[in-house]
């Protein structure tokens, strides 16, 4: 990797922090580039990339927007594979015709970049050209999803979030202005990519017929890809001089079209991003909705129910006889109390094993195609080995199980117990019906 | 053959931006699609004659360049039945700014729908199939597609309505036609993907269906701006 646009003398100049944290975090080779020469951290500083003695795979462009073309002509020049332009200053700031020409040097020498106006390309354990200092980054395990995202911002913002709820991170690609490489682009790669398994993407606006082309092609992609919109309002007060282009809204058509395509889930919210990234990375395969709750309090499950149904999942009710089945095998201090319809109330007496038991038998129930389990940790029965304990259910019986825990430090541990069994865990009852919901939504694979 | 006729209703029209209801109608018929017995009357006696010939009760309505949507000017009759009415009406649209004439039809009744297309920016050709009438924005209840449309499309837009039910014969009324209703989408949508470049969005608004027809009741097609340019998005 080549850092371009190093200064000798200000740390905090992005392409520094760049270099910094490859050269002694990650196992990429890097070179640090400015045309004046020197020494940066004990190391030379490369006055043209012509004088790398190896064969360069990434350039990471941070030099004034001005600069960039004739660097990206260099780097095509030098057999560099791609480019990261880091660099602002482009369309953003009404400089379309600087960005245009790098577009037409890249496209000519069909030369690939992400950016410009862009974080570019964070890979766990591989490399990072995001110019935030590590030790402010807030870095999820690696995993299995893929994040791209229009705004840098955000990305960074969702990593957070991933980190939070233990969503784990194969690829983030930030990718600004998208000259060149976009969602299309990205979506392909990502595809074939055995790292990733969920592709997710934050959009605010497709460029020209651009959205037609990306969702006809989530619907040949094999892994489930979750897309969240911004710009939802509609924009202005624009003379609308017909019905139909006065409902079908930018925002309108997104969504509509969106649902149209079962390769493509949208999530609404940023809630419904990380809860949706966080289920299709344990579970890529679509239930039809029919939803088992096992639950310590009656009021959990009836507020369960609630968001269940606002969002189409059902909660199908047991018959009289599957109730005796799991009543007698329950503790005698919960039998005579329990309420098993489904919801299945096992009270606050409830011990784990009348968890396990109750679990592993509605994921015997051919009515029922997923369980949310609403579990309290304050209740004096359960332990903290519940989580690990149902996680072994669903590894016996299959059917996918998701989980609320509160998320307190002192209930780290049952959380673990699941999360580390790649059982998706919610610190909200409604977070939890969307892990399920997520499911819903997805195309089978 | 077909396809030269269309273009020239439509070069016709480029000049006000807008196709008016009877050329919109004929356009629709050229395309497959069923609209009303019409005629473009220019004096009572013609619309009297027009009305005897396809039998009362019959709607008239304004013909003016200037009138975009009729029914806020008071530009629609509805159960017109006899020859006096008739000409009372053609007296009061005569009135209205910019008349050019009075279209004359044959009532036609049954569920109103809107079938609506728009050439979207991102997505290109999108189809919109709602329950259609004046209250359109109020009711909102509309579902959307990228065309073109298959024939199975119509089946699950219809079932994401919320008033679907009304379409499938509720409380003892008649089901609409299903088959017509989607023989006049697919239609619509190939006519919609032929006329991508020209047209920028187009109301059929209502289209009246019952257990035999849907008929094109009113028809506005809104043409691109000649020299439309789009500006790529740029991202905050």
């Amino acid at each position: 990797m080549a850092v371009i646009g190093v200064s000798l003398n200000n740390d905090r100049h992005p392409a520094n922090v760049i270099y910094y944290k490859n050269n002694l975090r990650y196992p990429v080779k890097v070179f640090p580039v400015n045309p004046r020469g020197g020494v940066v951290q004990g190391e030379r500083v490369f006055a043209h990339i012509s004088e790398i003695p190896e064969k360069v795979d990434l350039a990471v462009i941070a030099v004034r927007a001005e600069h960039v073309s004739a660097i990206l002509s260099d780097c095509i020049q030098g057999g560099v594979g791609a480019a990261a332009v880091i660099s602002g200053g482009f369309a953003e700031s009404g400089r379309a015709d600087l960005q245009d020409r790098i577009v037409a040097i890249a496209r000519e020498a069909d030369f690939p970049f992400v950016g410009p106006n862009c974080l570019g390309i964070y890979s766990p354990t591989h490399m990072d050209t995001f110019f935030l200092p590590s030790e402010r980054m807030v870095r999820p395990d690696p995993g299995n999803v893929a994040l791209v995202s229009q705004s840098g911002g955000i990305l960074v913002d969702q990593m957070i979030k991933f980190a939070q709820e233990g969503v784990g991170l194969s690829r983030a690609v930030s990718i600004g202005n998208k000259a060149l490489v976009k969602e299309l682009e990205l979506l392909g790669y990502l595809a074939q990519d055995p790292e990733t398994k969920v592709i997710a993407f934050y959009v605010e606006g497709f460029g020209k017929n651009e959205g037609r082309d990306f969702v006809l092609a989530t619907s040949q992609c094999q892994k489930p890809v979750i897309v969240l919109k911004a710009g939802k309002s509609p924009g202005g007060s624009r003379a609308v001089s017909s019905h139909t282009a006065s409902l079908a809204g930018d925002y309108e058509t997104f969504s509509a079209v969106f649902s149209q395509y079962d390769g493509v889930v949208e999530a609404k919210n940023e809630l419904e991003m990380v809860t949706f990234c966080e289920s299709l990375s344990c579970y890529q395969r679509s239930i039809e909705g029919k939803v088992g709750i096992v639950t310590g309090s009656g009021g959990h499950g009836a507020l369960a129910v609630d968001v269940c149904s606002a969002h189409g999942l059902s909660v199908p009710p047991l018959p009289e006889q599957a109730q005796d089945e799991i009543r007698k095998n329950l503790s005698l201090s919960v039998q005579t109390i329990a309420s098993l319809g489904n919801p299945t109330d096992l009270t606050g007496s409830a011990v784990d094993d009348d968890f396990v038991f109750a679990t592993s038998y509605l994921s015997r129930r051919p009515e029922i195609d997923c369980i949310i389990i609403l579990l309290l940790p304050y209740l004096p029965g359960i332990t903290s080995d519940l989580g690990a304990r149902l996680s072994q259910v669903y590894y016996q019986e299959r059917k996918p199980l998701v989980a609320y825990v509160p998320h307190v430090e002192k209930y780290r541990m049952l959380i673990e117990g699941f999360e580390l069994s790649r059982i998706p865990v919610s610190p909200s009852i409604e977070g939890a019906v969307l892990l399920a919901e997520a499911m819903r939504r997805a195309k089978p694979c | 053959m077909l396809r030269t006729e269309i273009n020239d209703i439509l070069s016709a029209s480029r000049e006000l931006g807008w196709v008016l209801e009877p050329e919109a109608k004929r356009l629709c018929s050229l395309a497959g699609l069923t609209v009303p017995r019409f005629a473009w009357t220019n004096g009572e006696e013609d619309a009297v004659r027009f009305a005897h010939e396809i039998g009362y009760p019959v709607v008239a309505k304004v013909i003016s360049p200037q009138v975009l949507h009729k029914s806020d000017v008071g530009g629609v009759v509805v159960d017109i039945d006899s020859d006096e009415k008739l000409r009372e009406a053609f007296h009061r649209l005569s009135q209205i700014t910019g008349f050019a004439g009075m279209l004359v039809e044959e009532m036609v009744s049954g569920v109103e729908l809107i079938a609506g297309a728009k050439i979207d920016y991102q997505f290109g050709p999108v189809i919109l199939l709602g329950m259609g009438g004046t209250g359109v924005e109020i009711y909102r209840d509309i579902t959307m597609r990228m065309a073109p449309l298959k024939a199975k499309d119509i089946t699950s837009m219809v079932r994401a309505l919320k008033a679907h039910q009304l379409l499938e014969g509720y409380r003892g009324s008649e089901p609409i036609s299903m088959s017509e209703l989607t023989r006049t989408m697919v239609a619509f949508s190939d006519l919609v993907m032929d006329l991508e470049e020209l047209i920028e969005s187009i109301d059929l608004n209502p289209i009246t269906c019952s257990s035999k027809r849907c008929v094109v009741a009113d028809a506005r097609i809104m043409l691109t701006a000649k020299k439309a340019q789009h500006v790529a998005g740029i991202p905050g």
